[in-house]
């Protein structure tokens, strides 16, 4: 088992450790014996599980009351190392301790018991019940579901400040607030160690700085968390030990002090990594797809009519990439279908290369070059349980190497299927295995490799490299440059801002279903761009511009105007500019 | 590359058989638990259905009896290949057959022109009818399972309304009936040495074919089956999802218009008080007992009708009538749960052979890859 990581003295760096009893003792090897300084150990840890990669050899000590990160690919076997740290799981071989203690789960109910406590990346909440009813749902017994239980919440949330409001609807609560209620869930049924899987996924950078603080509070107090990431920048800045996993097994364990993005990128993908950055404009003049005017209503959750996209004017020209920056739920996917004609417009007219489109449907418009590489691609972008090669011909049945006139040419598209597998790196034994037995980077490069194969004129990139590893990331971003550089267009929206500045050409800002604010990715940086994404700013941003207002109240994830909770700052939104 | 996908190949052949000879010992060994906890001999009663099964006589009575049943099957295997569940193959075989015996005995045509005729008009009668239902799914949302189910009884007041002396029926002795199909535009016969043999089955071997090529050979049967593994997915890739509803609801129709015509074209020549009602049930049992497939509905109804057949026997020999309908059901459930768990269980070997293929490949590259992390993170 290779274990190149360094080992070094106990990392504090800075951060406030307050904690009274659990001050950690100077740590030696970094492959001690069961002590009772470490929280949890995985030792030996192999699943042969039904997926695409296995877990193999997995050591990790997780140290009391640090953060410890585990980076890895998505596929590296991150997320089934901690399902079988939550009982989800069983390990063929190796051994897990908790506290110095041998232990064997079979259920999360196990787990929990020994005071492990998971969050997972789609929260489990009840949208129509209370933060109170939510937390105590499934654990009356604790506390009751009474007045005991509301003080041992406020308890809680006092201690750890995580500032909850006990009887605030869910429904009407931000991600960043559900966040929170979903790691009270967890304190509130005993837990001492916390599995947080990919936690900031879903927040704005002001949100993930809160929610580090959160994090710094409960390790204060002796708590441990297992901080599951592949946002390098983020695991550097509050981890206290970082394990690295790669094709299922662990690579190294480092320091955060001792290492910086890029090394911690190459012990991930195991090879040095593409630089992301040299660009030469390729953007000509020639527009290829022009969005005019676009006016879409919808119902909501309430069945009241709202504005989901207001006066939506876009231009894309070959060889440019317009990324479109938001935080989810202001429009992007309902930008993203009206064009893909999945939703029927109010008002617009959208021109491919000089033919309106207004009126065609998603078929007709994929065959006159649309490519579209949709943000959920189980949902929208693949049969998981066809075989690759007829997903091959999702989306391009009509076209050729799919069917000649009205009849499938299977062989054909079987034999191009293998050159896409080949072409683009699709790590599968065969074309005959489900889409739904390949690891999501896997699946969206099928998926890459399936739209470019059409020579697309315009590109629909939605979130294309979202739960996609470095690796399968570098190779997609290589793709969309490539075809770039031969005159492609493309709308690219993404919710990484590094993504989005460093593919785009252009740039817009996307706030309530209105397209408020433009920036050169050139100069604009994440934090700028972050704050615009609040609604913060509107118009041409200027690097080094002052915003309007400081850091704005937690957005809501909803495209809908008058929210109530963003009038007024809350107490919580105060609190965190007070940090 | 290879050696894991021949592997893969020859897995779903075993897994092919494996599932139904599984769900045939489950079902003989519960059937013969029944049996033996009413007292009865099993073996014997096996014994008796195989010897009475297979004289020739029984055997045309089977085949013949096996034709509606298997367009029944068929008409519900369309829609079932998209996630719809058309009940209503039941409403509108009747409405079909009772319309196309209304035209049928109205004309008097040369046979080569009047039967097609009659056969369209039952397919379009069919169709229509099912269409109603795939109407309301695709404008309105409503479930085709309650709206099928509605025509069901909708359909059989409607031919109520019609079937009266004076409206479309007329009194022939006691009984009510449409007008009698004329002699010519009965269909052709294969005789045998005992009875003939319904020339209608042809009709159902074309509509078996027909359902085979059209959905695994062409575009339209790509997307139909698209939308039936993901509604999302289909609509996203480009196929319109109402559209698709419609037209399979449209082609379910038909076929199921089909199902009355051995016994009107074969047998009865018009519409009567003792046409045959039900055979759209029978239908669902069929297609879910042959997994949907051309080939396997077709051994499925002929199983089904050996039963029928042989239950009559069995009577003779002192067993009680319900065995049969017993056994029927026994099949069903032991066949639909033995493929589904075939099924799961060959998709999870399918991963764990990923894996440890991809797993395996992983940690040859790691050897490789070993030096160059020392060097990084040194």
């Amino acid at each position: 088992m290779p274990r190149t990581g360094t080992t070094g003295p106990p990392a504090r760096y800075g951060l406030p450790r307050a904690g009274p009893a659990d001050d950690v003792p100077v740590r030696g090897e970094c492959d001690i014996p069961a002590s009772s300084s470490s929280a949890v150990e995985l030792r030996g840890i192999t699943k042969r599980f039904p997926g695409v990669v296995a877990n193999h050899d997995i050591d990790i000590t997780v140290r009391r009351g640090t953060v410890h990160a585990l980076v890895g690919e998505n596929g590296a076997g991150k997320s089934t190392l901690m399902k079988i740290l939550y009982g989800m799981q069983r390990p063929d071989e190796g051994t897990i301790a908790v506290e110095g203690e041998q232990v064997s789960f079979r259920s999360p109910a196990d787990a929990i018991a020994r005071g492990i406590g998971m969050v997972h990346q789609h929260f489990m909440l009840a949208d129509n019940l209370t933060v109170l009813e939510n937390v105590v749902l499934g654990a009356e017994k604790a506390y009751g579901i009474g007045a005991r239980a509301r003080a041992r919440i406020t308890e809680l949330s006092e201690a750890y400040g995580l500032a909850v409001r006990p009887d605030a609807l869910v429904e009407d609560i931000g991600v960043a607030d559900r966040q929170r209620v979903e790691i009270l869930k967890v304190l509130y049924r005993g837990a001492r160690t916390l599995i947080l899987d990919e936690p900031t996924a879903v927040l704005v950078p002001h949100e993930v700085d809160a929610l580090f603080g959160n994090l710094r509070e409960l390790t204060a107090e002796g708590l441990t968390v297992l901080f599951i990431s592949h946002k390098l920048g983020e695991v550097l800045s509050v981890a206290d030990d970082i394990t690295v996993i790669r094709r299922g097994t662990t690579v190294a364990t480092v320091v955060p002090r001792e290492t910086n993005p890029k090394a911690l990128a190459e012990l991930m993908v195991g090879s040095e990594l593409p630089v992301p950055e040299t660009r030469e404009s390729t953007v000509t003049d020639e527009p290829v797809l022009t969005v005019a005017g676009l006016h879409l209503t919808g119902l909501d959750a309430d069945g009241v009519a709202r504005d989901l996209l207001t006066g939506i004017d876009l231009t894309i020209h070959r060889g440019e990439v317009l990324g479109i920056a938001g935080v989810e739920g202001n429009g992007q996917a309902e930008l993203v279908e009206a064009i893909m004609g999945i939703r029927v417009p109010d008002s617009g007219v959208i021109t491919l290369d000089g033919a309106d489109v207004s009126q065609a449907p998603t078929r007709a418009r994929r065959v006159a070059g649309i490519g579209y590489v949709p943000e959920d691609r189980h949902r929208h972008g693949l049969l998981l349980e066809a075989p690759l090669w007829e997903n091959r011909m999702l989306g391009h049945v009509t076209e050729r190497p799919s069917s000649k006139g009205p009849w499938l040419t299977a062989r054909d598209a079987r034999a191009d299927t293998r050159r896409i597998v080949e072409e683009y790196d699709v790590r599968t034994p065969g074309i005959e295995v489900t889409a739904g037995s390949l690891s999501g980077g896997n699946q969206q490069k099928l998926i890459v490799g399936r739209e470019m194969s059409h020579h697309p004129k315009v590109l629909i990139a939605a979130h294309p490299t979202r739960g996609v590893d470095v690796g399968a990331q570098a190779q997609i971003w290589d793709q969309i440059r490539r075809a770039r550089r031969e005159g492609l267009a493309v709308l690219l929206i993404s919710a990484d801002l590094d993504e989005l500045i460093g593919l785009s050409d252009s740039l817009r800002v996307m706030y309530r279903g209105r397209l408020v604010a433009d920036a050169d990715p050139a100069t604009i940086t994440p934090e700028e761009l972050g704050t615009a994404m609040t609604g913060a700013a509107s118009g041409h941003l200027e690097h080094g511009e002052v915003p309007a207002a400081p850091a704005a109240p937690a957005v809501p994830a909803q495209a809908a105007p008058p929210a109530p909770d963003d009038a007024a700052p809350t107490p919580e939104a105060q609190k965190e500019g007070d940090r | 590359m290879n050696t894991p996908l021949r592997r893969i190949d020859r897995e779903k052949l075993v897994l092919g058989l494996a599932a139904p000879l599984l769900a045939l010992v489950t079902a003989l060994a519960i059937t013969s638990l029944v049996l033996l906890a009413t007292g009865d001999d099993p073996f014997h009663a096996y014994q008796v259905m195989v010897d009475f099964g297979s004289k020739s006589d029984s055997q045309v009575w089977i085949l013949n009896k096996a034709i509606p049943y298997y367009l029944a099957a068929v008409a519900v295997a369309v829609g079932f290949r998209m996630n719809l569940f058309n009940i209503g193959v039941d409403g509108q075989y009747r409405v079909a057959a009772f319309f196309a015996a209304v035209v049928g005995g109205a004309l008097s045509l040369p046979g080569f022109v009047q039967i097609p005729l009659i056969i369209l008009v039952a397919m379009v009668c069919g169709g229509l009818w099912a269409g109603i239902a795939g109407y309301l799914k695709a404008a309105r949302g409503v479930s085709e399972v309650i709206t099928t189910i509605m025509l069901n009884f909708i359909a059989g007041s409607l031919i109520g309304y019609f079937f009266q002396e004076g409206r479309l029926a007329e009194r022939e002795g006691n009984l009510i009936r449409t007008p009698a199909i004329p002699e010519s535009s009965h269909f052709f016969e294969i005789s045998t040495r005992v009875q003939p043999i319904n020339g209608t089955f042809v009709l159902a071997v074309l509509a078996g074919v027909a359902y085979w090529v059209v959905l695994s050979r062409t575009r339209f049967g790509f997307d139909l089956r698209a939308v039936g593994r993901s509604e999302s997915a289909a609509e996203a890739s480009g196929v319109s999802v109402r559209r698709t509803v419609v037209t399979a609801m449209l082609l379910s129709g038909a076929i199921a218009g089909l199902v009355g015509m051995p016994t009107l074209l074969g047998q009865s020549g018009s519409y009567g008080i003792d046409f045959p009602e039900g055979l759209g049930f029978t239908g669902i049992a069929i297609a879910l007992l042959g997994r949907n497939n051309a080939l396997g509905m077709g051994f499925a109804a002929l199983l089904w009708c050996f039963l029928e057949r042989t239950g009559t026997q069995l009577e003779f020999e002192g067993y009680a009538q319900e065995i049969v309908g017993v056994m029927q059901g026994v099949i069903v459930l032991s066949v639909v749960i033995a493929y589904e768990s075939v099924r799961r269980w060959g998709v999870k070997r399918q991963q764990r052979m990923v894996g440890e293929e991809l797993a395996a490949r992983a940690r040859r590259t790691a050897k490789d890859q070993d030096k160059n992390s020392a060097e990084v993170s040194a």
